[in-house]
Order: C-alpha cells, then structure tokens, then sequence
C-alpha cells in the first residue's frame, strides 16, 4: 500500500515538474474501470495510478508501450476523436484523441480496451471562446461518433456541461464512454464535486484540462432465484404477507361496548377504592358506629372484590 | 407481527387519531374519552392490526362503481321478431359484441374481442345465432343469441389478404345444412351455421388478382354470385354453386377508366360504382349471362358538382344515394337502366339500409340535423316523394351530429307499422329513437377514454337553512336507528334493503361540494371522439359532458391527445374556477397543426379555443410555474424542434425568462434509437423567432443506441406531482440508506431488434433486454442492466426512487418481474449523529444534476404468473404511507401488489432485524393473493390504464382504472389508519354512553338512598 502511495506521489510530482499543459490517464485492465470510477480519494483524481511509463510518453503520439502476449493479430488499434462546441454558436472541433485497441470478445462481438485519451492544447482562440462561455454561463459541449469503427456512426453522442462547473483550479474533466461492442451509447461529460446553481463566475488558473476517462459496459442482471418446490412452497406457507380473510375480531367489532364497560369497570373500581379510606376515617372516630353498619358493608363489598 | 407493514422506512406512521368529519354528538365522546384516551388507542391499535385488507360481501359499491360500455358502434342487427326479449346486436370499434336490451338499452351480454380481432362483420343465422366475422375474416364465430355463449368457432385461412365478406341467407337449406357464405383471404368460404363445419372453399387466387366486392345470393336460387375487380379495370361475375362450391359461370367486362371505391348492388342483377375519375357512374347490368356497363357523367345528372364525389354505401334497392359537395342526391335506376334523380338533401344527412317492409316494400331513415334537434323521417323506397313518417326529437347540442343509423320496424298496437331507429352520434353515443322521443342512451364514448384529470371540487357555501338542518338531523337519526336495529339483529328484511339502499346512496358521498377526506372529486376525462366528461367520483354519474369545439372546427379529423392541468386555484384565484388545457391535433401526421382548449373543470365550458393554432405539437411539458391568476405555464414542443409558451401573457413570458436557462427536457425517437435532451436557447440568436412566445431550443446531449442491437420499447418518468415523504431509508442494523430521489429520472427499456415481435419469435439467445436509468437533464446514464435471454412487452412504473418492469424472459418460459432501486452514496457520510450536530453534514446542499452522481443500485427478480396490461402504484397525500403496485392483469383485473414483496433487500433467511423490519423471505415468484384484487369480483373490460390521485386522507389513495369499461376505487395500502371506517355506527356509541351515563346516574342516587337508609337505621 505504502509502495503505490509513494509512487503515486512520486508521479504526481512527476507530472507537476513536467509542467505538460495537460494530462493523460489510461486504463490498463478491464477490472480497473469500475475501480477509477468510484474512486473519490484525491490522489486518485488527479492523476490515475498507472506505469510511469504512460506519464512519462508523450502526449501528442501515444504509442503503444508493451507488447503484450495476449495480443493476437485479431487486435487492431482504433482511433475516435472528442470534439468539443462553446456554446450554441460556435461549431464542433477537434478536441482531443482516443486511441484503444480492438479486442475480440467471447461471444463474437468485438470491444474496446487499453482506452487512451490525449487532449490537444486550448488555442488562443479556444481559450478566448471558453471565457466568454464562462462569462455567459454557458455550456460547453463535447461529442463523440457513436460508431467507433465507421465514424460518426448513425448519430454522435453529444454531451454539455455548464462551463462554470469545469472552471476550477484547474479544468478537471471526467468523461464516462458507456460502450455497447464497438458503438458508443453515451457519453457522460460531467466535472467533479457539486455543481450547483447559481453558479459563481471563477476563471481557471491554469487553462489545461486533467482528464479521467472511463469505459463503462452494461451490468448483467441478478438471475432470477429459482427454489425447489419444498422450499418454495414452505417460504409461501408461513409468510407474513399472505393475508388470509380473517372476520373481524370480537375487539375489532364490539370495542365500542366494550370500552364504555371498562369505564364502568373502572368507574366502580375507583369507588371501590375510595369506599375503604373514608371507612378507615370512620374506624378511628368510634367503635359503636361500626358495629351498628359499616363492618357488613365493609365486608360485603371486600368480599364482593375477591 | 401484523403490524410489521407499517414500520417501513424509519416512518413511525402512528395513527393519529383524525376524526375526520365528526358529527356533533363524537365531539361529546371526546370530551369523555379524555380520560380513557389511551386504552382507546390501545384499542384501536389492536383492531387495526387485524388485517382487513379485502372488502366484506355488503361493503361493495360502498366506495367502488364499476360502469359498463361498449365503445361506438359499427354495426347493428335487431332481433325483435318471434322473441320474447326486443334486441339489438351490435359490434363496436372497440371490438366489442354485445346484445342489448332494445327497451331500456342495458347489456344482456357483451364479449370484448382482443385489440387485434377486429370485428369485421356480424350477421344472424338461424335466428338463434349471432355470427361474427373477425380478423381480417379469419376467424368466424358463432354466439347463442339469448345468453351470448360461443357455440362454435372456425379458422378461415386464405392464400392472400382481401376484404372480409359475409352472407347469410335467410331460407336456404342444402342438405339439412343452411350454409353461410364468407369471403376472406381471396377465398369463398361456405360454413354450415348450425355446427361451424367446412362445407367447401373456393380460391380465387387462381383466377387472377380478383377483388371480389360483393356476394350476393339472389332470393331462391341455388348459385352465389360474387362480383368484383381484377386490377381495377374489369369486372368479372362469378356463379357458383352452394352446394359444392363449383364455378357454374365466369363472365368479365373491362372498363379502362378504374374504379373508385366500392361496387354497390342496386338489386339482383345491378350494380354501381364511381370511376377513378370520380366523375362518372357506371351502372353494370348482368343479362343473360353478359356484363352491360353503361356510363353517366356525375356532371349531366346534377349540374354543378365537382370531383369529391363518394357513393354512399346504404343499400336501398332500386335505388343509391352520392354525396357531392353540395349535398346528398337520391338517383333512381329504373327497369330500362336509366338513372333518375330523385331529390337533394343536405350534406349532413344520414341513411340508413333499407329494411323489408310490409307487401314487399322497402323503407328507409334519413336523420337530419337541426338547431337543437334532429329530425327522423322514415320513407318508402317505391315512394320518394313523401314521408312515410316524420319525427323531431330535441337532441343535446354536446352530442353532435348523427353519423350512423339503424333502423327496425315494428306493429304498433293498432296493427299500424312504426319504426324505431338506434342512431350513433358525433360524440360516439348510442339512443334509441321511437314515437319522436329518446328512449334510452348510452354514453358509449367513455369506453374509449384517452386521458384522464382530476378536479377538486367547489367548497361548500356557508349558511345552510333550518328546515334542512332539521331534515337532514332528522333523517341522519332514522338512519342510525335502522342501523342500530340491523347491528342488533333486529331488522326485517326490508329494513335492511333500506340500510344498503342507504349506504349505497348517501348523500354525502355524491354531493356536488369539496370534503374533508378529499374523496369527492371530478373525474375529467378526453374521449376518443373529442368530448369531455366529468365524472364524479361518488357515484360515478356524468356531471357535465362537452364536445370540444376546438376539434371540430375544420374539415379535417381532429382529435384530442393530453388533458393537462390549467389552472388549480387555491391561493390568491380562488374565485376562479379550475380548468383543464386540451391538445388535440388536427390531422395524422406529427406535424399537423394542434388544437388547444381550455375547459372550466366546474361547468365543462370551453373558456378558450385556440384552435387549430399555427405550430404542431410534439410534446407538451408542465412547467412548475404559475402566474398571478394560478395559470401553471406550459411548453408545447413542435416537431421542429421549438417550443411555444402557453399562457401568451407578457407575464408568462417574464416568468419564463427569467427561468428559461433552468428548462430542461427530452424526446425519445423511437424509430431513430435516439434520446435527446433539449434546453432553451439564449434569446440572441439569429433567426428571431416568430414570436416573442416562440423560443429557439438547443440540443444539449443525446444518446444513441445502436440500431442494430437495441430497439426502444419503453419509457417511464416519475408522476410529476409525487410526493416523497422521507429521502432516508432505515435498515434493520440501525443503518440509513439515502435514496436517490430525483424527478429527471427516465427509466428506458430497449430489447434487440429481433425480440421486438411477439413472445417466440426469437430465440433465447437473440434476445436481449436492457434497462437505463437517465437523468434527462445531462444525459447522463446512471444505470444500465442487460437481462439476458429476456424480452419485452415491458411495463413499467417508476416512483421515488425505484423502478418495477415486467418483461418475459424466454430461458425460464414465465413472466418475470424486476425491481431497481437506486440510492444516493453522497450522503451515507451523514450517518455520523456527531457530525449531523455539528453541521459537517451536506443534507442542506441543494442537488444538482451537474454535480458528479454517486449512485448504487440494487435489484432482484421475480416470477410473475400474469402477463401485464398496465402498471401503476399509489399515492397518497405526504407520501408516508406504504405503497402498493397496482397491476392491470391479462384476465382485465386490477390486483394490489404490496411493495415489500417487490424489494431487492429480500434474502432467504433474514436475520431477526430484517424481520422486524419488515422485510419478507425471498421467494421466487410473487404471490398473487385473491383477495388483494381491488377490482373484486368486476372486470375492467379492455383495461388501458390506471389512474391513481392522493386523497386528502393520508392513508387513503383514488384508483381509476379504464379501458372499454371505467372502474373506480379507493384503497388503504396501509388501511386507513387515520379515520374511522363510514359505518362507524356513532348512534349507537352515543346510546350506549347515555345508556351509561344514566345507569352511572341511578346506581348512584340508589347507593345514596342506601347510604341514607343505613344511616337511619
């Protein structure tokens, strides 16, 4: 752990001293994709955990690095370019490259992997267009071919974001491809942290973008539990859910006699109650008085308690 | 353990003891029960926790009303003649067959045929059986008239589609057998009618492309004659024998010119058509086995009249009727052939077939329309000139014009003939005419109801007069002694007839003001036809009916879309009456211009027509802002792509400016595979738009699926006006879960094109399901699931933060249903009770869509038995109550599907805590408990969809439910909690407290007298 937090750093450093206008992250393996994208602790959104090899190629002509021995003749590289819009006038332009390699999958199809991205320099011009979005709180608008192969496939997949919420220290981008085979469905342009109107006009220091690339593929649904009968007939047996049609119960009809006749019940009881302590009163003042009537009553309605 | 359904989700929903509408004497009891409050709470606590979730026998009708239709009607054949009950069999558009009482037009019995068994033609044989032709004429069925049991069935199959014919002759008998006559599929089929058995079948594919018109079976003879077009320039004739089906005769004219519609038989050996000019009539006579065609420009017989000339296909013998532009003319054939015009009526009247009379005559019914009344004349085909009878009956003017009649004669007392006549009207209403008056109607547009608002209504007048308090007391007291005398079991039968004659009809449930309880509401609903009805919800009667003029005004075929809230009054427009916007639009295509009005929900007057306007509507969206006078604004989105702001105030415009960098939506392009998100242009741009109520919109994200692997099937947004009482969801170890409660939710379904048919057309492996969940405000996709070897049709409801779908899945052969469920990871920090003092908690943060989502899902699958017409879940007033789904069944039911058994958090054996918690065992199908159907015993014929409107009551929620038939409901999903139940007898709980209270009195002047006489002794 220690070891890849240090050269993280190492290569944060690396990046910082480079002093590049922007900077490239890739993914390796599939199995890091959903990894990057949870992923919110800040080493991480700065620069993604890689070979320093990546960090240290250049940027413009991203070549590949390894070769490696699952790459059979099948694999083939693909290139698709971002475009981005300021605005509503202004038209699409390049922005930026992805390469990625063809890869064969199980069932025939074909996916993307070893996605890499590579951001060109804001031009002047760029940079001018993207104050002016910023002063105007406007969008600032990317696309991607919706077919990687035959680009721009059927339609391209457009995503915008509100200028001012890019507009950080510097310009932190994240951009999420959801890939369905080789066409891309969806891309989602978002920045990171919250974003919420109104939103404050904040130039960037720094006019380079730090982008986080993601390749997202669909989930596969929970099967559907299948139970042999006997269990399946017991789970509906003594499940609470089922209802049956109870008629409704003694308390549920008569309560409204039955409460009027717990207030007598009580009423009597509190009488009850009383009766003894104003005979004790009684007892104390003189002996004849309770031997003319209060000792049956007394007992009568002691016994008439038990 | 009962009680467990009611502690979900950290809400302690204790009852809180409303005692909605007290009469006076409970406010006595309150006073008294100050002292015992709490063991009557305990009380009612444990009444409530004895489930009582299904109705008793004598409580239905109580708060439920159930009314039957049968949708407008097509055709109609009476059966008066040798039976004891008068009746007319009629099919309707929406595929209904139904026998009706012609005395006071009530269903004797009605079948509703599939959406896809179109009722073609229907027809009685035998005098005992009703027959119908549907689906394209492939199937034919025969139905015993008096109780409308399927006798028998026969599948037709035929080489090629072609019209669908039937005839059934009146006397014929071939070998014991009366045969009747069908044509479909290019094919002549003969079907014996007393057993439905193949008697021969004759392919016309064989004899070129033939489209045969009309079979006719001439009075008397033994040979079916069949006339039709080969490629719209020949006649031919064909004769062929009923016995085995042999061609005797073939015979064929050309006729170069075409033809325009259909050939309409005049008699036995005539027949008419127009040219494919319009402009010419042919007459084809058949003599002696050779085709005459005789031709007459339209022009030489009535002067002045131009292309749009349509034969009108009433069959009168001897003669026809046109319509042109300027009217409708009666032309007469005579015996040598020639054509006579016989007299020009108005363009809006409407004939009827003609109807065997007495001695060989014939008699028809042509209805024309009046201010305010329709008049009803009956003529004999020989004799033109006059009026065999004449009627005017006031008409409704919100019905319309008359566009189909029927008519059926019969001997009057003084054995004189008269004639009825069933006439359907504009607004798809059917009445029965005789003696100049209405006998009944049936308001049968409401079987084809399209949308569905709801109204609160007026609040009651204060200042009501003595002599009604006094009746009112009065009665309310007999009613509760007759009640007590049934809770005794004192009554007589006839008493109690009067109780459930008194709870059925109590006068308070139907009352035309606003309740407490928020039971009471206008049910307002846009048919098919145009109209409007309002429904109350007490008793289900029409409260008023419009016939939107906005949808009628051109000449083109408008028709209502969306009823959307207009104006809800309830702060500073009080004394406004609520209203509903309609979008119609004028004509088929998406860029057709709309219709748009605006109906006082209170009266049904139109208070403003606009209508057809400039733009066409796409999309209309609910804006949550209101102007000064309570008008919600709306946008109408055209099919370019630009928005149109309704109210056109200068202040809407203002409101909407000033908020317009904050409007976002969507469309989802279902052919194309796209969904785009829109917002509003800034104002600057360069093409200004037409008007200042006209904004530009810009494309801000856009997904695309690929065509060739996913298809659209389904779309669901949250209900607008949801309520979510709490974000945080407790879990059995003391954990909060937040859910992720967004109102740009979308959830998108979308199978591979192949599995797009129907169940079986593709394999397991080719099938492929795919769940989205969408903000639609970024675009951003939040979820996406893939089921695999599944496919649609999906239905789908999304409330609060979950979503159910039900889809077929092809590798376990079932249906199956899903749940999705989404929470917000953002703010599970905010467990910490020490940070949530200190403030370091973000519950305050506002949410924004552009803020990065950290979202996790959870779901779970389940076996369902039914397949699924409509999916809908309650709701209630604040939310707090638990939900139900509510799931409109294949068999036309309503069945309430408690929430817990749709829940991703089941597992097999829960742990203690989870079973306190409420958490069910997991099992692999969902249980269908018969008594949870809230339709009961009623079936919703057609089911379409269901409606569900808070109440004011928490515990309470209004279920409407539609299709050929309307069903309306409440339902507790947690029982109702937090009120008494109506027949809470509270005349007998103030009795027995008097009873008491009394008792109380004497026992203590007795004890005293005791007391006393103790002391004395």
């Amino acid at each position: 752990m220690k070891l890849t937090k240090s050269s993280m750093l190492l290569l944060f450093t690396l990046l910082i001293s480079s002093n590049s206008a922007f900077q490239s992250d890739e993914l390796l393996a599939d199995d890091e994709e959903f990894g990057l994208e949870g992923g919110r602790s800040p080493d991480i959104d700065l620069a993604v955990p890689s070979s320093p090899q990546i960090a240290s190629r250049s940027y413009s002509s991203p070549q590949p690095t390894r070769k490696r021995s699952t790459d059979s003749e099948s694999d083939s590289r693909v290139q698709f370019v971002l475009e981005h819009a300021f605005g509503d006038s202004s038209e699409f332009s390049a922005a930026g490259t992805f390469t990625a390699r063809l890869k064969a999958s199980a069932h025939g199809g074909q996916t993307l992997t070893k996605l890499r991205f590579s951001r060109n320099d804001l031009t002047a011009t760029e940079k001018e267009k993207f104050k002016k979005v910023l002063e105007t709180d406007d969008y600032y608008r990317i696309r991607l071919p919706s077919d990687v192969l035959n680009a721009p496939g059927r339609d391209y997949a457009i995503s915008s974001l509100k200028a001012r919420c890019l507009a950080k220290d510097g310009l932190d981008e994240h951009i999420h491809i959801h890939m369905e085979g080789v066409n891309i469905l969806a891309v989602n342009y978002g920045s990171s942290g919250a974003c919420q109107y109104p939103r404050q006009l904040k130039l960037p220091a720094k006019w380079s973008f730090s982008s986080h690339t993601v390749l997202k593929y669909s989930d596969l649904a929970p099967r559907t539990p299948i139970f042999s009968e006997d269990i399946g007939s017991n789970e509906i047996g003594d499940d609470e859910g089922i209802k049956p049609m109870v008629e409704r119960s003694f308390w549920a009809k008569y309560w409204m006699y039955l409460v009027p006749l717990g207030l007598v019940v009580m009423n009597a009881v509190t009488q009850g109650m009383n009766m003894p302590e104003e005979q004790a009163g009684g007892q104390a003042g003189g002996q004849t008085q309770q031997a003319v009537g209060a000792v049956p009553r007394g007992q009568g309605a002691a016994v008439r308690r038990r | 353990m009962g009680s467990d359904g009611k502690k979900r989700e950290g809400k302690t929903d204790q009852p809180s003891l409303e005692f909605s509408d007290p009469p006076p004497p409970f406010s006595l009891l309150i006073a008294m029960a100050m002292a015992i409050k709490l063991s009557l709470i305990l009380l009612f606590f444990s009444s409530s926790l004895i489930p009582t979730f299904s109705l008793f026998e004598d409580q239905v009708g109580l708060m439920d009303w159930h009314q039957r239709y049968i949708g407008k009607v097509k055709h109609a054949v009476f059966h008066t003649q040798k039976a004891g009950w008068k009746r007319v069999v009629v099919s309707t558009e929406e595929n209904v067959i139904a026998s009706l009482d012609l005395r006071r037009g009530e269903i004797f019995w009605r079948h509703v045929l599939g959406a896809n068994d179109v009722v073609d033609k229907i027809d009685i044989a035998l005098g005992k059986y009703v027959i119908t032709l549907s689906s394209e004429g492939s199937i034919l069925r025969a139905w015993n008239l008096p109780d409308g049991q399927m006798v028998w069935e026969s599948f037709l199959s035929g080489s090629m589609s072609s019209k669908a014919l039937l005839t059934v002759p009146a006397n014929l008998k071939v070998d014991l057998d009366s045969p009747i006559f069908v044509y479909s599929g290019a094919c002549i089929h003969a079907i014996s009618s007393i057993d439905g058995e193949y008697l021969w079948k004759k392919d016309f594919a064989s004899e070129g492309s033939v489209d045969v018109h009309q079979l006719i079976l001439p009075g008397g003879s033994d040979v079916v004659h069949a006339v039709g077009v080969t490629d719209s320039s020949q006649f031919d004739t064909y004769e062929i024998h009923v016995k085995n089906g042999g061609l005797l005769k073939h015979t064929s004219a050309s006729f170069p010119g075409g033809i325009y519609g259909e050939i309409l038989p005049i008699s036995g050996d005539r027949f008419v058509v127009l040219d494919a000019s319009r402009s010419v009539l042919v007459l084809i006579t058949i003599e002696n086995g050779q085709i005459h065609l005789e031709q007459t420009h339209i022009s030489d017989l009535i002067h002045g009249s131009s292309g749009n000339t349509v034969i009108l296909p009433s069959k009168l013998s001897g003669i026809f009727s046109l319509r042109t532009d300027n009217g409708i003319v009666f032309i007469k054939v005579t015996g040598e052939g020639k054509l006579n015009v016989m007299e020009r009526v108005d363009k809006t009247v409407v004939i009827s077939d003609a109807l065997p009379h007495s001695e060989g005559e014939q008699a028809f019914a042509l209805v024309q329309h009046g201010d305010g009344k329709i008049e009803l004349s009956v003529r004999l085909v020989h004799d033109m000139s006059s009026n065999h009878l004449k009627e005017t009956v006031k008409m409704d003017h919100e019905r319309g014009f008359v566009h189909k009649i029927f008519i059926n004669n019969y001997v009057r007392t003084d054995r004189s003939h008269g004639f009825r006549a069933l006439i359907v009207m504009e607004d798809h209403s059917l009445l029965l005419l005789q003696q100049g008056e209405i006998v009944w109607t049936r308001d049968d547009g409401l079987a084809s109801v399209i949308d569905v608002a709801t109204s609160e209504l007026p609040v009651e007048k204060i200042g009501v007069s003595v002599a009604k308090v006094e009746h009112s007391l009065f009665e309310w007291l007999k009613g509760h002694i007759l009640k007590l005398k049934g809770t005794l079991m004192l009554a007589t039968p006839d008493e109690v007839a009067a109780i459930q004659k008194i709870r059925l009809q109590s006068s308070e449930k139907s009352k035309m003001t606003r309740d407490h309880n928020g039971f009471r509401r206008l049910l307002i609903l846009l048919t098919r036809a145009g109209k409007l009805y309002a429904l109350h919800t007490g008793d289900g009667r029409i409260v008023w009916s419009t016939l939107l003029q906005s949808l009628r005004t051109t000449s083109q075929q408008c028709a209502g879309l969306k009823l959307h809230q207009w104006q809800v009054p309830h702060h500073h427009a009080l004394d406004n009456n609520p209203s509903v916007l309609v979008v119609g639009r004028c004509g088929l295509s998406l860029s057709s211009p709309s219709a748009l009005s605006i109906v006082d929900a209170y009266t049904g007057k139109e208070l403003q027509n606009m209508g057809p306007v400039q733009h066409s509507t796409v999309q209309v969206i609910s804006l949550p802002f209101r102007d000064s006078s309570e008008q919600q604004l709306h946008l109408l989105i055209d099919a370019d792509k630009r928005a149109h702001l309704y109210p056109t105030t200068p202040e809407a415009a203002n409101i909407f400016q000033r908020e317009s960098e904050n409007v976002y939506w969507y469309s989802v392009e279902s052919e194309a595979g796209i969904l785009r998100g829109y917002g509003v242009k800034k104002s600057h741009s360069s093409d200004t738009p037409p008007s200042e109520y006209c904004f530009e919109t810009r494309n801000l994200w856009s997904v695309v699926f690929p065509s060739e692997s996913e298809k659209i099937i389904a779309t669901v947004t949250r209900k607008p006006n949801e309520v979510v009482h709490t974000q945080a969801k407790m879990i059995a170890d003391e954990d909060v879960m937040y859910k992720y409660i967004s109102k740009n939710m979308l959830f998108v379904a979308t199978v591979s094109p192949k599995a797009s048919g129907p169940i079986g057309s593709a394999t397991p492996d080719e099938s492929v399901l795919v769940v989205y969940l969408v903000d639609t405000v970024t675009g951003r996709i939040l979820h996406r699931m893939t089921h695999l070897g599944s496919q649609g049709p999906v239905h789908a409801v999304l409330s609060e933060n979950w979503v159910v779908y039900h889809y077929f899945n092809l590798r376990a052969h079932r249906y199956e249903m899903s749940v999705l469920e989404i929470y917000d990871q953002s703010r599970a920090e905010n467990k910490d009770v020490l940070k949530l003092i200190v403030g370091k908690h973000n519950l305050t943060t506002p949410v924004s869509s552009y803020s990065r989502p950290e979202v996790t899902t959870k779901s779970q699958s389940y076996f369902f038995t039914h397949s699924v017409k409509a999916i809908s879940v309650t709701s209630t007033a604040k939310g707090i109550t638990s939900k139900h789904l509510l799931i409109g069944t294949i068999g036309d039911q309503v069945l309430a599907l408690d929430k817990r058994f749709v829940d991703p958090r089941r597992s097999l054996n829960p742990t203690q805590a989870e079973k306190e918690e409420g958490l069910l065992p997991l099992t692999d199908a969902l249980p269908i408990i018969p008594q949870s159907y809230v339709t009961h015993s009623f079936k919703v014929e057609g089911l379409r969809g269901i409606e569900t409107v808070p109440a004011k009551l928490e515990s309470t929620s209004l279920v409407f439910a539609y299709g050929v038939d309307l069903f309306y409901t409440r339902i507790a999903p947690s029982r109702t909690y937090d009120s008494l139940t109506e027949d809470f007898n509270y005349a007998l709980l103030l009795l027995t407290i008097l009873a008491l209270v009394v008792a109380i009195f004497v026992t203590w002047v007795l004890s005293e007298r005791k007391d006393l006489q103790d002391k004395w002794r």
